[in-house]
C-alpha cells in the first residue's frame, strides 16, 4: 500500500469515526467507550505479526508480552462490555426476580 | 516451522479482503452500539470482526513461534476472562482505564520490536515507517502508564486527590521538547537509528504519562480516560502505517476519532476545555482551604427514620447518585427505596449528572443493573426545570455536581461547570458519610444550606435502613 493510500484510508475512518459516534444516549457512554476500547485491542494483530517473524531472543520476549496485552484488552473488552449491555437487556421485564449475582454485595 | 496454516500472503488481496470485512463489522458493531436495544448484538458483530481479522493473522504466510503466540494468547485470553466475569459493575471504570493501558503497551511494545527489526536488517529505514513507529511508540507509552495510573487512582492504590509535583508545568515541557529531539535525532539518522536513544524516548514518554495524570483529580478522571482511550487508537492507527496493515489504520482511527468526541462531550459538560483539565488540574489553594474549615460550619444531621418520614409524605422525590453510590454497592437498595416510595404513589426520578461518577454513563450502568426503568433516568438539562417542584431530592454519594458554589462563587474552581440543582428543592437529603470534600478537594456549601439535611451513614446501608423505615411507617 502507497503512503497516500494509507493517508487517504486514514481521513476517511476519522470521519467515519465522527459520523458513527455523534448522538449517542449518554446511558449508553461507558459500553460504547468500553466496546471502542475493546476494538483498539486490534493491536494485538501487529503483536502477532512481529511475534510471528521474530527470530531473536528480546523480540521472542517483547512480542509475546504485547499479544498477551493485546488478549486482554480485547477478550476483557468485549466481555464486559457484554456484561454492562446485559444490564440493560434485561430491562423491559418490569421486575427481574433474577437478583442473585447482582451487586455481589 | 511455517505450518500448515499458512494461507494468505501478508499483504495480499485475500488477507486485505478479509480485513475489510473486520473493520466493517467493526463500524456497524459501534452503529449499533449508539442504540439501547441493538447495543448488545453490536458489541457481538464488533467482537466477530476482531475474531476474523485475528484468524486472518494467524493464517498468514511465514507466521512462526507458534509456541509463543499460544503462550501469549492463553495467558492474555485467560487474564482478561477472569478479569472481566470478576469485576463488580462499580468498578468498570478502573477496567476500562487498564484494558486501555494494555493497549497502549502493546502498541510500544510492537514498536520497539519493529525498530528493533529495521536496525537489524542494516538497511536505511524509510522515513513513512520509523515516523509511524516512533509515533506509536511515544504515544503507546503515554497511554499504558497513563492508564495505569488512571486505574491506580480509580482503585485507591494512590491518593485519588490531585498530586502536584514542584515545577509540574516545566518538567512536562522538557520532557515533551526532549521527546521530540530525540525523535527527530532518530528520524535523521534513519540509515542506522539508535535503539538506545529509542528505549530511552519510550521510558521518558512513560514518566510523561505519569506526571500528566498524576495531578487530575478523581473528578477529571471521565475526560482522562476517554482520552487516553482516544490516544491508545491513534497510536494502534500509526503502528498500522509502519505495519503497512488497513485493519489497524481503520479500527485504531475509529477508536481515536470517537474517544476525541466524547472526551470533548466530557469537557463541554464541566464547561472547561481538555487543555484545562490537563494542564490546569484541580490545584493546591483552594484543596487546603476548604479541607480546615470544614468541621466548624453548622450543619443538620438526621437519622434514617426522620429521612423516611420526609420521603414518605412526599409527592415527588428525585434521587441524585454519584461515586458514592458505586463504593457502597447502594445501587439495589436504592432501588428498594424507591419501590418503597413507588407504592406509596410518590414519583421517585433519577437525576444523573453527565459526569457523575467516573465514567460517562457511570451512574446509569448502575441503576440498570439494579432494574430502574430507562425513562426514570433523567438528564441533567432536563431534571433542572423540575427541581423547584420537587418535594425531597435525595443525594447519594454524590459531592461536587452538586455544588452551588459552581453556580454562585465565581472564585470556585469548579466556577462554571453545570450542577444538578438540588438546593433548588424543598428539601434535600445528603446522604454521604462524612462531610469530606468531593474529588475536586473542594467544600460543599449545599451541606449547610438551611433545607439541607446530612444522614451520616454508608450508602448502602442507610438506604436499606430507609426502606426499612418507610415499610413500618
Amino acid at each position: 500500500m502507497s503512503l497516500m493510500t494509507e493517508i487517504t484510508i486514514f481521513v476517511l475512518a476519522v470521519f467515519v469515526g465522527f459520523e458513527v459516534i455523534s448522538k449517542v444516549p449518554t446511558t449508553l457512554h461507558t459500553p460504547l467507550m468500553s466496546q471502542t476500547n475493546a476494538i483498539h485491542g486490534i493491536v494485538m494483530l501487529g503483536g502477532l505479526i512481529v511475534l510471528g517473524f521474530a527470530d531473536d531472543g528480546l523480540e521472542y520476549v517483547i512480542g509475546t508480552i504485547a499479544v498477551a496485552f493485546g488478549a486482554i484488552n480485547i477478550v476483557g473488552g468485549f466481555m464486559v462490555t457484554d456484561r454492562m449491555l446485559g444490564m440493560f437487556s434485561k430491562k423491559p421485564k418490569p421486575k427481574a426476580e433474577a437478583d442473585g449475582k447482582g451487586g455481589g454485595a | 516451522m511455517t505450518s500448515l496454516l499458512a494461507v494468505f500472503k501478508p499483504g495480499g488481496d485475500a488477507a486485505t479482503a478479509l480485513y475489510i470485512v473486520a473493520f466493517s463489522l467493526f463500524i456497524i458493531g459501534i452503529k449499533q452500539g449508539t442504540h439501547p436495544r441493538t447495543a448488545k448484538r453490536g458489541n457481538l458483530i464488533a467482537a466477530g470482526g476482531m475474531a476474523v481479522a485475528v484468524v486472518t493473522t494467524l493464517l498468514l504466510d511465514g507466521m512462526g513461534n507458534w509456541g509463543l503466540i499460544a503462550l501469549g494468547l492463553g495467558v492474555g485470553t485467560a487474564v482478561g476472562v477472569i478479569a472481566s466475569i470478576r469485576v463488580q459493575m462499580t468498578e468498570m471504570p478502573q477496567m476500562v482505564a487498564l484494558y486501555n493501558g494494555v493497549g497502549g503497551g502493546a502498541v510500544a511494545l510492537i514498536a520497539w520490536s519493529e525498530i528493533r527489526h529495521g536496525i537489524s536488517l542494516g538497511e536505511e529505514i524509510p522515513l513513512d515507517e520509523l515516523i509511524p513507529i516512533l509515533f506509536a511508540g511515544v504515544v503507546g507509552s503515554v497511554s499504558f502508564w497513563g492508564s495505569n495510573v488512571a486505574f491506580a487512582k480509580l482503585q485507591d492504590l494512590i491518593p485519588t486527590r490531585p498530586l502536584a509535583v514542584p515545577g509540574q508545568q516545566v518538567i512536562n515541557a522538557v520532557l515533551l521538547i526532549g521527546i521530540v529531539a530525540a525523535c527527530v535525532s532518530i528520524a535523521v539518522g534513519n540509515d542506522d537509528p539508535s535503539q538506545l536513544t529509542f528505549v530511552a524516548v519510550l521510558i521518558a514518554a512513560g514518566i510523561l504519562g505519569n506526571l500528566v495524570v498524576l495531578p487530575i483529580g478523581g473528578a477529571d478522571m471521565p475526560v482522562v480516560i476517554s482520552l487516553l482511550n482516544a490516544f491508545t487508537g491513534l497510536s494502534a492507527a500509526a503502528a498500522g502505517f509502519a505495519l503497512d496493515n488497513v485493519a489497524l489504520i481503520v479500527a485504531g482511527t475509529l477508536v481515536g476519532s470517537s474517544g476525541t468526541i466524547l472526551t470533548m462531550e466530557m469537557a463541554t459538560a464541566m464547561n472547561r476545555s481538555v487543555s484545562n483539565v490537563l494542564f490546569a488540574g484541580f490545584g493546591g489553594a483552594p484543596t487546603g482551604g476548604g479541607g480546615g474549615s470544614t468541621e466548624e460550619r453548622p450543619h443538620v444531621s438526621i437519622g434514617a427514620q426522620d429521612a423516611a418520614i420526609k420521603l414518605a409524605y412526599a409527592d415527588t422525590v428525585v434521587i441524585v447518585p454519584g461515586y458514592g453510590l458505586a463504593v457502597a454497592q447502594a445501587q439495589h437498595a436504592i432501588k428498594e427505596v424507591a419501590d418503597e416510595l413507588e407504592k406509596r404513589g410518590i414519583t421517585v426520578n433519577y437525576a444523573i449528572h453527565p459526569v457523575a461518577g467516573r465514567m460517562p454513563g457511570h451512574m446509569n450502568v448502575l441503576l440498570a443493573e439494579a432494574d430502574v426503568a430507562y425513562e426514570n433516568l433523567r438528564e441533567m438539562e432536563e431534571i433542572n426545570p423540575e427541581m423547584s417542584r420537587t418535594d425531597v431530592a435525595v443525594v447519594v454519594g454524590a459531592n461536587d455536581v452538586t455544588n452551588p458554589a459552581a453556580k454562585n462563587d465565581p472564585d470556585s474552581p469548579i466556577a462554571g461547570m453545570p450542577i444538578i440543582e438540588v438546593s433548588e428543592a424543598q428539601q434535600v437529603i445528603v446522604i454521604k458519610r462524612s462531610l469530606s470534600p468531593g474529588f475536586a478537594g473542594i467544600d460543599n456549601d449545599l451541606f449547610y444550606e438551611p433545607n439541607t439535611s446530612m444522614l451520616f451513614a454508608d450508602a448502602k446501608q442507610a438506604a436499606a435502613d430507609i426502606a426499612a423505615e418507610i415499610q413500618n411507617l
